[in-house]
This record gives C-alpha cells, structure tokens and sequence, in this order.
C-alpha cells in the first residue's frame, strides 16, 4: 500500500518537496542546539519549559482526539462516520510522533533518552507518559494500518482488531488524563495544582483536534476525489461545539476558584497571563486574542444555521484551534512558571532558533499526515465505488 | 519464488522485531555484575554518618556582607559552580535572597526593617519527601541513605521535571557549557556538562573525607549541619531552644533547612534576657 | 516479483556504501598504538601496578569505571578493594588521573586508535599536561 504514496501529482510532490525543505532547515539549528546547548532558546532558571513542552502537551490533546470519531463509529455504529475515522486515527500517529520529537528537542541530553527504560521509575508520571504514548503510537499504527488494509479489499478489518480499537479508547483518555498529571501534581505550582487540569485537557482536546479533523477533511476533499462526508464533517462539527463550551466551562470555573478565594499563589499566574504582573506583561495581548477567538469560534458554532454553512464551518474551527493552540501550548506552561518560586517575575518568549525549530517538527508531523492522508485516499479513490459493509 | 512478497515482509519484519529485542536484551543482561569475583566497595573509614542530615541557619550570626561571601564562595569554588553574570543561564547552590522571597506570603509590610532586607541564605532543603525524586523518570535525582537528595549527573537525561517539581527553586538547569564561565576550577572536582540539572549536594564528597560542608566551615558558626534524627545532635539542641522556622513547609516536602530569625532584640518584652 | 533489476541496483549501492570504510581503508596501515607509562608517580611506585591486573584493565576499564561510578555516586562508597584486597579511593579524576596524568600520551592513545570518544572528560577535569 505504502507504493501510493510514492506517486503523486505535481502539487503534492512541491508541497512533499516544501515540507522537507523545512525539516532541514530545522534540523540544522537542532544541530545547533544540540552543540551549544538550550542556553540557544529562550529558556531560563526561572522558566525551564516554554514552547516545546507546550507543543507537546497540545498535540497530546490532538492526538487523543481520534476517540471522538472512534466512539461514536465503533461503539454506537455511527456509519457516517465510516469515510473519517481513517482521517481521525492517522491524525493521532502522527500527532503522538510530533509529541515524542518535542520531547526530544526539549531534553539537556537527548543521547540518554534510554535511561527512562533502563532505569524504569513508576513513581515518576514522566515514566508512564512515555508508556501511554508508545502504546497509543503503536494501536494507531496497527489499527489505521488493518482498517485500510481491510477498506482495499472491500472486506472488514480482520477479527483481532476490534480488541484493539476497543482498547484505544480508554488508551486515548488515558495519554491525555497522565499528561496532565504531569503538571497537576506538583507542589507549589498553584496555577497547575488543580483537580480539573485532566478534565481541562480533554475537553480542550476534543475540541481542538476534531476541529483541525474538520480543516483537514475539507482540504482533502477540495484537493481529491475522496469525499469524507457531509454529514460526518457536520457531526464532527457539534462534538467541536460541546467540548468547546465544556473547556471554557471550566477554565472559567478555574478564574473563579483563583479569583473569589484571591490567594495570591492562584491569582497571580491569571493576572500575569491576562493583566500583567509588576509591570510585565508580554504575553497579555496572546492571551487576550485566544479568549477573543474563543468566544468568536463558539458564537459561530452554537448556532446550527451558521454552523451548517461550510465556509463558516472551516472559519469558527480556524478560530478555536488558534485560540486553544495559544491558551495551552503557550500560555497554560508559561502560567505555571511565572511568577516563580520566590513570587518574582521572569519573561519568557522563544528565540528564533527555538521557533524554528518548532516549526520543522510540525514540519515532520505534516509530512508523516500527508504521506499516510495520500495512502488511505488513494485507496479510497480506487474503491470509491464500492459500498463500505461494515 | 514460493514466496509471496507480502509473507517475505511479514517474516522480515516479525525478524528484525525479535533480532532488537534480543539484542537488547543480550546486552542489557552482558552489561556487568560482579565481575570480580574478590573485588568489594567499601564506604570510607572517615564517613561521617546520619539517618537525616539536617542544617540550621543562624541569621543572628550572620552580619556583614563579608561574612555572606564566604559562606557562598566556599561552595562554588570547590564545587566549580560557574559564573555565567545573566540570570537566565544562572547555576547556583548556595545563593542570598530577602525574606519577602525565601518566605513568600509570610512577609508583612511592618516587619523590623532588619528582617525585611537582611538577605537569607538559601540552598537546597533536603526535603525528607522531596518531590524532585519523586517526579525523575531515570531516578537521576534519588535519596541516599543519610537523608541527602543526590543527583547522578551520569544519569540525567536533562528533562527538567524536577526543577518544575522543586517548590524551593533549587535546582539549576546547564543552559550553556559551564567551563568557560569556572575561573578558577577545582582540579579535585568535577565540573558538569551541557543539559544537565545540578544543586547542592550537602558536601557528600566531604562528608565522606570526615569533613563538614564547606559552607558550614566557612560560616564562622552561623550554619550548623548534624544529624537531626540523633536528639544529642547539635542541630536538635539547637531546633529545642530556639524558635525557627522552614520555607513552605505547608507543602509538605519537609525541609530540613532551618532558619533562626535574626529579630532585633529590642522589640522582644525583655528581649536581652531571653537567650 | 517485479523491479528485479532496480532492487539488485539498490543492493548493489547499500553494499558499497556499507563496506565503505573497509576498502577505503585498504592499503592504510595505523601503528599499533602503545600508551605510555612514564610519569612521575608511576615511576614512583614500587610495585607498578594498576587497580587490577593489567590484562584486566585493558579490556574491562570501562565496565569497571562504571561500576565505580555507581557506587561512588548512588551507594556512597568510595573505596575499591581490589582482588588482591588493596585499597583504592575510588576516583578518576583523583586516582586514576594521579598515576595516569599524561592522559594524552595514556587514554588518548588508544582512544583514538579505536576511534571512541568517551566524555568523562567533560566534566572530569583532566590533568594539567607540560606543554613540550
Ligand atoms: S529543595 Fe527542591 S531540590 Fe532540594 S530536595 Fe527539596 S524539592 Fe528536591
Ligand atoms: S532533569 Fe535530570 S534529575 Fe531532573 S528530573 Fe530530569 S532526569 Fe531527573
Ligand atoms: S552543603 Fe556543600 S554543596 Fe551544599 S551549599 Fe553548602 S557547601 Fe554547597
């Protein structure tokens, strides 16, 4: 099957050769980074993770939210479902691979990224991240892999997958539900320090990663012949609408709980985010333009005659994703280093090489999506005709 | 070929599966053990023993600002500390802040102006529960046996989860190579490397010499370092009559750094009489 | 099957590109390296003769590096009897570097015969070296 991605048209192969291009680019400043050290991004004492650790706790959510396609097509037999889910489960391969990069430009020593397996530490939540997510990288692969298989032949996927897609749903709120245990058990962080962070999360996710399923499947059917579905995009489109209201839901719930008891360790990450602190306030306009787009996304989703419309469809899922996209791979990380121990404030903004960084792992994340998006639609292409029994 | 192409891969590829695995294992299991057979590890003879160590910091006896860098030169000349002048690369061990910081939240706007500025001297707290341990995925941050918080610099992976974990700020990341910024390294020392996670590490290599902490040597008695499980231990008798405080110790992490107050002793009723 | 003849070019090319460092070694002859032993405190020593034997040494130093490493580091201990019951403080910068302070003419030497970059020394200070 892998041969389908080896053939393409013209724009495909600039669009393979643009993303590569990129990757270099990238991997030359990693190099960089690699010699010098991350004294090269804007890191400091003070804040010791930024926009790598972001990215990574986001495109866990992204990742994780395959299972809003998974659960209503497997478990409830939701058949419009059919033609998307394959989108929603390649998006979730290659999702867990941009985390597991980010990861790896983040760490002081990536030579030693053994050490977690040689020296197994169940007492430490970093540990059992990395479980999770192999393990969710490996279902995807497999299950993604079997279904398509099964798709070309016109047959069902074999027996001994359905175990396994059954598996990926717990496994899909469990990646998300650990990543934010990875934060919302530290002393001292107040701003993390908080029983909702993995209902946060989730929410978050099933908002921001069905709506970048939305944007997908839309430029997929402008650039092929493969047709994910009206009515799919339009389902997809109301789960978009929920988990959005239930994630605002509770980060207000989180303003209130900082804002009425006003213990200073909990109000004063939200002031700096949103206000500024002593004078600092860098990341106040980013914070102000997500919460704007927040409410811009949901005004559009809520109601069924606008949401119903494609274009306003795609341009309300353009919104949320960029607003979710800097409430938590920005400004929910940063949030919970400034101010620092000692209650004093210090910046953080990445540098160039750090942003370029990023942008060539989403780089290898895209390409990854592209190359495993051109197989399953060309697959479907060629069987367009046939009728899906499951 | 009686081969199809698609079993060809299958067996290719279940091969390379287990060929890794064994691998792996092979080498795991051929790293070494006990190789030689009479050879043994002993602890020093000169090994000063605790179940706990534990400091206490006397802010009364600390006066003039020489006096504060002695104590902290100390510790980052022998233990090679560099000194990057930019507090976003900042490495330190042993380091000075005022109470409003150390204590945040317990300060008051009408504290003695002697408090208010007098500046603390803040390092690692050994926590008895310390949450740097408990959140490493490589146990490169561990607890030793006498109470000490380690890092294994051999080990750590430069993740950066214990200085988000360490409630006390402690912890200090290698952003840059650290030798060029070590004026005059301790050749008996080592220095660290590029990605890796350092703090004080109570003077273990001294404590195994049969020699108190540098800082402690050098603080002209205002820092006091002993065994806080031993009731006849200096810092005990210490902790039994005077008042003194942690920082944060509603976080429960349990430090054992402990701070005299240095309260000017005309504001205490009958203040002169009461040491 | 089909595309025999590119598969057998592509073969081909990973064969050649995998015994690369073979033929473009033929004919070049590197010099058995041969560490020197000359300082100042092994020229001391009655008994010149390491932590353990030097058949030993040759081939485990590493593997027994490591475990020094581990016990000095993460048990505390500090001190190395040895098979024949000596005693060692267990330190590379303090002990194997005091004998062994030519670590150009020592470790180097075979270091990079073998191509192999350890990097204890970028944090083990190495010793001070006379300039020649
Ligand atoms: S002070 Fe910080 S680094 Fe030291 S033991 Fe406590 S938590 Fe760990
Ligand atoms: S940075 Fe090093 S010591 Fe800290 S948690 Fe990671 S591996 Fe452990
Ligand atoms: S105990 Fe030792 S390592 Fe810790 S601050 Fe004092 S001198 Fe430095």
């Amino acid at each position: 099957m892998f041969e389908k991605a080896l053939v393409g048209s013209k724009r495909y192969w600039t669009w393979v050769i643009v993303l590569l291009a990129v990757i270099g680019i990238g991997f030359i400043t990693y190099l960089q980074q690699f010699k010098l050290g991350l004294g090269i991004t804007g890191l400091s004492r003070d804040v010791s993770w930024g926009l790598y650790i972001g990215q990574f706790t986001f495109l866990v959510g992204v990742a994780a939210s395959a299972v809003m396609l998974v659960i209503p097509y497997y478990l409830h037999d939701f058949k419009k479902f059919g033609k998307i889910v394959i989108l929603g489960e390649f998006l979730a391969v290659s999702a867990v691979t941009m985390c597991i990069l980010f990861i790896f430009v983040d760490m002081g020593q990536p030579m030693r990224i053994m050490n977690v397996i040689l020296h197994p530490t169940p007492n430490s939540i970093m540990f059992w991240d990395s479980v999770v997510l192999g393990g969710y990288l490996g279902l995807n692969i497999i299950i993604g892999w079997a279904t398509l298989h099964a798709d070309k032949k016109g047959t069902r996927p074999a027996a001994w997958v359905k175990p396994l897609i059954y598996l990926s749903i717990p496994w899909a709120i469990s990646i998300h539900t650990v990543t934010a245990f990875l934060y919302a058990g530290l002393p001292g962080r107040h701003f993390w320090l908080s029983a909702i962070m993995a209902a946060r999360f989730l929410a978050s996710a099933f908002a921001g990663g069905p709506a970048l399923l939305i944007i997908l499947a839309l430029i997929v059917r402008k650039f092929t012949k493969f047709d994910p579905g009206k009515e799919a995009i339009q389902a997809i489109g109301k789960i978009v609408t929920y988990a959005m209201i239930a994630n605002v839901f509770f980060l207000l719930l989180e303003i209130f709980t900082a804002a009425y008891s006003s213990i200073p360790g909990h109000t004063h990450p939200f002031k700096y985010l949103y206000f500024g602190l002593e004078g600092h306030a860098r990341l106040v306009p980013l914070m102000w333009a997500s919460s704007i787009l927040a409410i811009v996304s949901i005004v559009l989703l809520v109601f069924p005659s606008i949401r119903k419309n494609e274009s306003m469809l795609a341009l309300a899922c353009i919104a949320l994703f960029v607003s979710l996209w800097i409430d938590k791979g920005f400004g929910l990380i940063i949030g919970g280093f400034v101010p620092n121990m000692f209650e004093k404030v210090t910046e953080y903004w990445p540098t160039l090489p750090e942003t370029i960084i990023t942008i060539s792992v989403w780089a290898v994340g895209f390409l990854i999506l592209t190359i495993l998006y051109k197989v399953a639609v060309s697959v479907r292409e060629e069987t367009a005709g046939i009728e899906l029994e499951h | 070929m009686s081969m199809d192409r698609r079993e060809f891969l299958k067996i290719a590829g279940s091969s390379t599966f287990l060929a890794t695995i064994g691998i792996g294992a092979g080498w795991i299991l051929s790293r070494p053990g006990e190789f030689l057979e009479a050879s043994q590890f002993l602890q020093t003879k000169e090994l000063l023993k605790a179940k706990q160590w534990a400091m206490v910091v006397d802010m009364r006896k600390l006066k003039t600002e020489e006096d504060y860098k002695k104590v902290i030169d100390a510790c980052h000349r022998i233990h090679n500390v560099p000194n990057f002048d930019n507090p976003k690369d900042e490495v330190k061990w042993i380091w000075l802040d005022t109470f409003e910081h150390a204590f945040p939240g317990q300060e008051s706007e009408f504290m003695p102006e002697q408090m208010k500025h007098k500046p603390f001297v803040l390092l690692c707290n050994h926590c008895e529960n310390p949450p740097c341990v408990r959140v490493c995925p490589t146990k490169a941050t561990f607890k030793r046996k006498d109470g000490i918080t380690m890092q294994d610099l051999h080990r750590c992976i430069g993740c950066r989860y214990c200085m988000a974990a360490c409630p006390f700020g402690a912890r200090s990341f290698n952003y840059r190579d650290p030798r060029p910024a070590i004026k005059e390294p301790n050749p008996e020392y080592p220095t660290r490397m590029i990605g890796v996670v350092e703090k004080c590490t109570f003077c273990e290599e001294r404590l195994a010499k049969g020699q108190m902490p540098a800082c402690v040597e050098a603080s002209n008695g205002a820092l006091v370092f002993g065994d806080i499980s031993d009731p006849n231990s200096e810092v005990r008798k210490i902790l039994n009559t005077n008042y003194t405080i942690r920082r944060k110790a509603e976080l429960g992490t349990r430090p054992v750094v402990y701070y005299i107050l240095d309260i000017p002793t005309s504001v205490v009723p009958g203040g002169e009489g009461n040491v | 099957m089909y595309d025999t003849g590119k598969i057998i070019f592509g073969i081909v090319i990973f064969v050649l590109f995998a015994t690369f460092p073979f033929y473009s070694n033929i004919g070049k002859v590197s010099a058995k390296p041969e560490p020197k032993l000359d300082t100042p405190v092994i020229q001391q020593l009655a008994e010149k003769k390491c932590v353990e034997s030097k058949e030993f040494m040759k081939v485990e130093h590493m593997q027994l590096l490591n475990e020094w490493r581990d016990s000095a580091i993460r048990e505390g201990r500090r001190v190395y009897i040895n098979s024949e019951g000596k005693e060692f403080k267990i330190s590379l910068q303090n002990t194997c570097m005091n004998c062994h302070s030519n670590k150009k003419e020592f470790c180097d030497k075979c270091h990079n015969y073998a191509a192999v970059k350890p990097y204890c020394w970028t944090c083990h200070i190495e010793p001070k070296e006379k300039q020649l």
